[in-house]
């Protein structure tokens, strides 16, 4: 990691608990072997495109953990991008359904096997669909985050990009209008910060040292964090959500981390291995501290992987959708989303 | 008796009093100017946002998706180009997610020629709107059209564009044509829901008792029946086919006016049953003419009435052209004015193969 990026190093707060770290931990590892499946189900064909957040789980495990799930403004609303699946399982999804969407079978809660793996939806829990342009995100969350503001309570907007998409005018109006004076809303605005846009480095293409750095301008509370430290992801964000939820303002949280497999299918989706893994440097700090052995941990990942083989196995099962249901849903007959069934 | 800027004033009063609008938004929206036509002075949601089109869009979605029907206002559909994936997003919410999430957001823009606008204030958008499926398109040519079509806008579930032709703004409704509710003199109106000139901070309309009276999407209207030809046309220049028609009568052309009001989804039970008796159509809207929502009209009037046709269907378009010039001269040559629809109305009419 070169000077310019190095995250603010957070001071030292209250030990998270045992229970907690172990649920972390457990949910990292899930999701790790969860995108290394998906990859091989790209692999061997079951499946056309892989995108996902192999290297990101420090930071997007906490992030699902701490959010305030439900349906309507008086809960949080997800504005994610397509490297959460540590987020959402977190959340609590199946990660089978994952898996239906990378094989596009019809049974896909997420698109019905219209969209690519990682492009999540779920109502319930306001996780808005998940689109691929980067960026559009940032201009559609303050939507959500002025209903929060009218609903009262402590829901919250959050939204998620990486680094290279905070080129796009979109990054900008998200700060602009996050912190209109006239109505600042309450948003947590998160880059996770890989250094890459696809195959261009970051530090080519930004001269800003930080990107946190540019929601000062706006008066927007800002920060930037090792997003490879679950310990200080979870307390940052706690940190974070709580000034979002109690002040009703926004704050911009970049999370510096890895990217593990590349970009995406369309660069080889092949394990890097000059990028910090944030799941070994947790297992060491578990096992020093007692709390796991290294046969513990080794189990639990072989489990995960029997797990998810199986699911692998089912999802090759499951029907595609059919031909004809192109024309299904183009519009809408009820105003699900004002509550009508 | 209203014009159109202030029918879609009334329909906003009434969409945020009955029918759940939340937010009317947009730059220079809110007070004190209330919207660069005044469409929306007086009203309760309007407020102002920034000088910036994709946040508008985008702001508008999120709040579609949180249940709160809005309309966002883009202050010409010039400067809605640059979020067209934007647009796009909106109308693919329901789709993408497989039947989970609607959107039930109305796009508020005006369009077309007509006020010497030049290149940046005459774009015409129909053609555009109807390259983003997931929409549903409304563009009314009569104030009583605008207040219900925009009715309809705001309580459908979906998307929607409500695209309205500049150069009607303050044309009046004909006699028959009221809104009912409104008063009948202009003035008694005016002092009614016209925001006065000057300190404005103080001042409160007096909104008119008037219904929630729908025109639904898909249902045009044939303004002017006729034996010879059937003239299809929207916005613009709807009325001046209608002259056009008139001015013709005496030559004896008896020439038939749909105004198609929607263009998604748009009337076609309406023009087949014309084109049917007919036989002969032109079909004329001022967008540029490659690609346009006319040609589609062409296409299927083709492949479903050819053998019903007693001449080549036509389209009178605007010019291919780069953008609308500022000079008089310029403007009347780009888009079809009255002269270029009547010709083409009696040259299609006394076609003989």
């Amino acid at each position: 990691m070169s000077t310019s990026l190095r995250p603010v190093r957070s001071a030292p707060a209250s030990e998270l608990s045992p229970d907690l770290l172990l649920k972390m931990h457990s949910l990292m590892v899930k999701a790790r072997v969860l995108e290394e499946r998906l990859i091989q189900m790209y692999k061997q064909g079951d499946g056309y495109f892989w995108i996902g957040g192999p290297g990101e789980e420090a930071f997007n495990v906490p992030l699902g953990l701490l959010i305030h799930k439900g349906q309507g403004p008086h809960y949080d609303y997800c504005h994610f991008h397509y490297r959460q699946s540590a987020t959402l399982l977190a959340m609590g999804a199946d990660p089978i359904d994952a898996m239906r969407q990378m094989k596009n079978t019809a049974t896909d809660p997420y698109s019905g096997g219209r969209n690519f793996v990682g492009h999540y939806s779920i109502r319930k829990w306001n996780v808005v669909p998940v689109s691929s342009p980067i960026e559009v995100q940032y201009s559609v969350a303050p939507g959500t985050a002025i209903a929060n503001k009218r609903a009262g309570g402590r829901g919250i907007t959050i939204v998620t990009g990486g680094d290279a998409g905070t080129a796009e005018g979109d990054f900008a109006t998200c700060l602009i209008w996050a912190s209109r004076p006239a109505n600042p809303l309450p948003m947590l605005i998160v880059v996770t910060n890989n250094k890459w846009g696809i195959s261009t480095p970051y530090q080519g293409q930004h001269g800003e040292k930080r990107i946190s750095d540019r929601g000062k301008a706006f008066g927007i509370e800002s920060k930037t964090i090792d997003g490879n430290d679950p310990e200080v992801s979870y307390r940052e964000l706690s940190a974070a959500m709580e000034y979002a939820r109690s002040e009703r303002k926004p704050f911009l949280l970049e999370a510096v981390l890895s990217r593990l497999y590349g970009h995406s299918s369309a660069s080889g989706a092949n394990r890097i291995n000059d990028e910090a893994d944030c799941i070994t440097g947790f297992e060491r700090r578990l096992e020093e501290r007692g709390l796991l052995t290294r046969q513990q941990m080794d189990e639990m990942r072989a489990s995960f992987a029997a797990e998810l083989l199986a699911a692998h196995k089912q999802v090759k099962e499951e029907p595609q959708p059919e031909a004809k249901s192109i024309y299904d849903h183009v519009f809408a007959e009820r105003d699900l989303v004002r509550g009508e069934s | 008796m209203s014009n159109m800027v202030q029918a879609i004033r009334m329909a906003l009063h009434v969409g945020e009093e009955r029918l759940g609008v939340t937010d009317i938004f947009g730059e220079d929206v809110g007070p004190p100017l209330g919207g660069a036509f005044t469409a929306t002075q007086g009203l309760k949601t309007a407020w102002n946002s920034p000088l910036d089109e994709r946040g508008t869009v985008g702001t508008s979605i999120g709040l579609g998706l949180a249940g709160c029907r809005n309309v966002a206002e883009i202050q010409f559909c010039d400067y809605a180009f640059n979020t067209i994936d934007l647009l796009k997003l909106a109308g693919m919410q329901y789709w993408s997610s497989n039947g989970e999430w609607n959107c039930p957001i109305t796009i508020m823009t005006p369009v077309g020629s007509g006020i010497r606008g030049s290149i940046y204030h005459s774009h015409s958008f129909d053609g555009t709107a109807t390259h983003i499926p997931g929409f549903k398109i409304a563009l009314p040519s009569t104030p009583r059209d605008a207040y219900g079509l925009l009715l309809s806008c705001i309580v459908d579930p979906n998307p929607c564009f409500f695209l309205v032709p500049k150069a009607l703004m303050r044309v009046r409704s004909l006699p028959g044509e009221e809104i009912p509710g409104e008063p009948g003199d202009d003035r008694a109106l005016s002092k009614m829901i016209d925001a006065p000139l000057g300190d404005r901070s103080n001042w409160k309309p007096q909104w008119p008792d008037t219904p929630d009276q729908f025109i639904p999407f898909g249902e045009g209207r044939t303004v002017r029946a006729g034996r010879d030809l059937t003239v299809v046309s929207y916005g613009r220049t709807l009325p001046l086919c209608v002259k056009a028609a008139e001015a013709l009568a005496p030559e004896g052309i008896d020439a038939e006016v749909i105004d198609l009001r929607s263009l998604y989804p748009y009337d076609w039970a309406r023009i087949s049953e014309s084109v049917g008796r007919t036989g002969r159509v032109l079909y004329v809207n001022e967008d540029t003419e490659i690609t346009n929502f006319g040609e589609h009209l062409i296409r299927r009037t083709v492949e479903d009435l050819f053998y019903e046709l007693l001449a080549p269907p036509r389209l009178l378009a605007g010019a291919h052209l780069p953008g609308v010039g500022l000079a008089d001269n310029l403007e009347m040559a780009t888009v079809p004015q009255l002269p270029s629809i009547t010709d083409s109305i009696r040259s299609l009419a006394r076609a003989e193969p």
